[in-house]
């Protein structure tokens, strides 16, 4: 009996590591689902390796912590691109060869092909989100919010608002709602000043905040009435919109944009699989149906060729992307070195703010 | 009578029976140590070896002191160096350093080792030791005009305390400490968090214990004195969420207390609250107390229910004919007999609710966060060595009130069922 035992659960770990070539992790959710549709399906098809996604609140500290461990059982992760920069530089990554990335179909070399910044050392960009704000049409009538200042304005437009609760965008949001130029707002967030100028425009909302954790929640809190309108990663809101018809109105005005980031974690038990996967994932086809899955932008020149239709068949992702020109008029690149630099300092005084 | 006493006993094989005894009883001993010992290895790989690994790592880190060995020297050769002005050979160690940390690909460990104590070395390193390679001497010149921060006090005080492996830096910033160009400084009040979340967190504690204490006496007396039929059914009522899981219970407390959730859709809807009153308890301190108070509930009953099970009712009779009213056989005859109980599930409530995440985290808001948050937001940031040196104060200041406990009331008292 004993010995069966052990021989079964010898054969079902067998069995279990055999089943995955490739496990893949992501942040769950509608961008979770996006990137199984967009990238793993379609692995599957065209290589037959076995490829799995895991959902993380955020895959960085867990790859971090696996690599410290010496157990990595993840082969890609999806983190942001400060992470991106940290962790190559901290060592916890393999790096990527651009080179082995696929030219563009016109012979475009894929490291001309990709957007300025978009392929670094350790990381290539999936896609570029932004962290917008948006509100629950339904509750305003007459005048709508339509500039970041207005999410700061309880007078003109009362209600509770959502902010993510992290340092990181939330400060720079709250600058530019406060009438920094978004050119400047990394120069005055580099002074003392600057951080109370942020804290402070923080303060006279504070009282009606509610603070999410994980996107998935933004939307929620927007959906149950919770707030009037939330910042929130802009493809959740969208999936929102698009997928269960709910009232949400996108403002794209004062966001912050990045690129997310595929990384390979240093002693990765299928290396190579997971390097064919980034370049299959990556690939102009890659992002295109990456972008037709959810409205994060392709970082890549050759997938906006051509137009990007969204998954219903009829929707034209252009408008909603957050590389669309018309999106970007007043819109700020999130600054991975700024954030290497204060991201510890920056949220113990986020934390010691939102204690008081 | 005395020849009798000095001939030694012996067993049927003629050994002396002392011996034969011990060599019996160090077998049996040997027999029941082998079968505490996996228990024992496994206290010890899973309990003592991570605790240890965790202290040890909140005083350890060479992120620093191995990738800069050529500084790491210079300051053990001249420990009483001035921060404000060091001399031009620090400068070229420094330099010397910044070169090989750009072969090896070290600038990243090293200067995130500096950036715990002084923001925005990271983004210093990468660039001094781009340039490392090319700068020329001589190099305090050369490396301050690079960027004049290479010349701030503090950022010399950091690296030389960073060039020890061993270090008691991040007890300094668990504690609310900054470095300044001065030296080591008490932050300002904005910035102060560790200090101000432990209290709260002692005092949070504390509030869901005694809460917790109230709502389970009645009940589980009830489970005590009721026939056995009913207290079964009133046992499954209290078993049932224990075994449900824990993020169904937090989120279904979500569900109930939100703004638009059950309780308060109740209230307005029998007219007690107008709609613009709707009350705040969810994401904030009400919120945290309610949640874990339910959580951490069974833990208090379970060790009650098997203390007041004990308690023969004919001492709270005896006591009634005796003329005792039912307030003074209750606090004379009843409630020092459930002490243990009310000991024991105190203490459990309180150190599980000390170290408690997930609830505050989810239901905590602005101002319910825990020092259990700070913790892993710190795991977060990648600092685990901040991380480790905070855990390491909560679980000295559990150990001192433990301690505080035995004294007071006497571990021998607990009783858990």
């Amino acid at each position: 009996m004993k010995k069966i035992l052990i021989l079964s659960t010898a054969l079902t770990s067998l069995a279990f590591a055999a089943k995955a070539d490739i496990t893949v992790m992501s942040w769950g959710g509608a961008y979770g689902e996006a990137q199984t549709e967009a990238f793993v399906k379609p692995f599957i098809a065209a290589t037959g390796k076995a490829t799995v996604m895991v959902d993380s609140d955020n895959p960085a500290p867990a790859i971090k912590a696996m690599v410290e461990a010496g157990n990595v059982t993840v082969d890609v992760a999806s983190v942001e691109y400060a992470d991106g920069i940290r962790l190559c530089d901290e060592g916890v990554l393999e790096p990527i060869d651009p080179a082995s990335l696929p030219a563009a179909p016109d012979g475009t070399a894929a490291i001309d092909d990709f957007l300025p910044g978009a392929v670094t050392e350790c990381a290539v960009s999936t896609d570029i989100w932004a962290n917008v704000y948006g509100y629950d049409t339904t509750k305003f009538t007459g005048d709508v919010p339509t500039t970041a200042a207005d999410f700061f304005d309880l007078a003109k437009f009362p209600g509770k608002r959502g902010l993510h609760k992290s340092a990181k965008a939330v400060l720079e949001f709250a600058l530019i709602g406060d009438g920094v130029p978004v050119g400047e707002v990394y120069n005055v967030l580099s002074t003392p000043e600057g951080v109370d100028r942020a804290f402070a425009k923080l303060d006279s909302i504070k009282a009606d905040v509610v603070w999410w954790e994980a996107g998935s929640q933004a939307p929620q809190l927007l959906a149950d009435g919770e707030v009037v309108m939330t910042t929130a990663y802009n493809g959740r809101l969208f999936a929102a919109a698009m997928n269960e018809g709910k009232p949400f109105q996108i403002v794209w005005d004062g966001q912050v944009y990045e690129n997310e980031m595929f990384v390979v974690p240093k002693g990765a038990p299928n290396k190579e699989d997971a390097m064919a996967f980034i370049a299959f994932a990556t690939s102009t086809e890659g992002l295109r149906a990456s972008a037709q899955q959810i409205s994060y932008g392709p970082a890549r020149k050759s997938s906006m060729a051509e137009e990007i239709i969204y998954k219903d068949g009829t929707t034209v992702m252009a408008p909603h992307l957050p590389t669309a020109p018309e999106n970007l008029t007043n819109a700020l690149l999130s600054s991975s070195d700024f954030w290497v630099d204060h991201d510890a300092e920056l949220n113990e005084r986020f934390q010691a703010w939102l204690a008081q | 009578m005395a020849e009798a006493t000095q001939e030694l006993l012996t067993t049927a094989d003629g050994r002396p029976l002392k011996e034969a005894l011990a060599t019996a009883q160090s077998r049996a001993k040997r027999r029941a140590f082998l079968l505490v010992l996996p228990l024992l290895l496994f206290i010890v790989l899973t309990f003592l070896v991570p605790i240890g690994y965790t202290l040890k790592r909140s005083f350890e880190h060479d992120g620093f002191a191995a990738s800069a060995p050529a500084l790491a020297s210079w300051f053990r050769a001249n420990p009483d160096f001035d921060p404000a002005n060091p001399p031009e050979e620090a400068y070229a160690a420094l330099v010397e350093d910044l070169a090989r940390m750009q072969v090896e690909k070290t600038t990243g460990l090293a200067g995130a080792r500096i950036n715990y104590s002084v923001p925005g070395t990271i983004s210093l390193f990468k660039k001094g030791s781009r340039e490392a390679k090319t700068l020329p001497p001589p190099f305090k010149d050369s490396l301050i005009a690079l960027d004049p921060d290479w010349a701030k006090p503090a950022l010399w005080r950091g690296m030389a305390s960073a060039s020890h492996v061993y270090t008691t830096e991040f007890y300094y910033v668990a504690s609310d400490m900054k470095l300044n160009d001065d030296g080591w400084e008490r932050g300002e009040d904005k910035e102060r968090i560790y200090l101000y979340l432990f209290f709260k967190t002692f005092i949070v504690s504390g509030i869901i214990t005694v809460l917790c204490l109230l709502l389970a006496f009645p009940v589980s007396h009830l489970l005590a004195t009721l026939p056995m039929a009913k207290s079964s059914i009133l046992m499954i009522f209290v078993l049932l969420p224990f075994w449900t899981s824990l993020l169904v219970r937090t989120t279904s407390w979500i569900a109930l207390l939100q703004e638009q959730g059950v309780v308060n859709d109740l209230l307005v809807g029998i007219g007690l609250i107008s709609e613009d009153g709707r009350m705040t308890m969810m994401y904030n301190m009400t919120g945290t107390i309610v949640a874990m108070t339910h959580v951490l509930l069974p833990f208090m009953i379970l060790p009650l229910y098997s203390v007041m099970k004990v308690i023969p009712p004919s001492y709270a009779r005896a006591a009634r004919s005796l003329g005792a009213t039912s307030w003074t056989t209750f606090r004379r005859v009843y409630l020092p007999q459930t002490l243990p109980g009310i000991a024991a599930g105190s203490l459990l409530v309180f150190i599980l609710a000390v170290g408690y995440y997930i609830t505050p985290a989810l239901v905590g808001g602005a101002d319910g966060a825990l020092i259990s948050n700070m913790i892993a937001a710190n795991m977060k940031n990648s600092n685990w060595s901040l991380a480790a040196a905070v855990a390491a104060m909560l679980l000295a200041a559990i150990l001192v009130l433990y301690w505080l406990y035995d004294r007071l009331i006497g571990i021998d008292r607990l009783k858990l069922g």
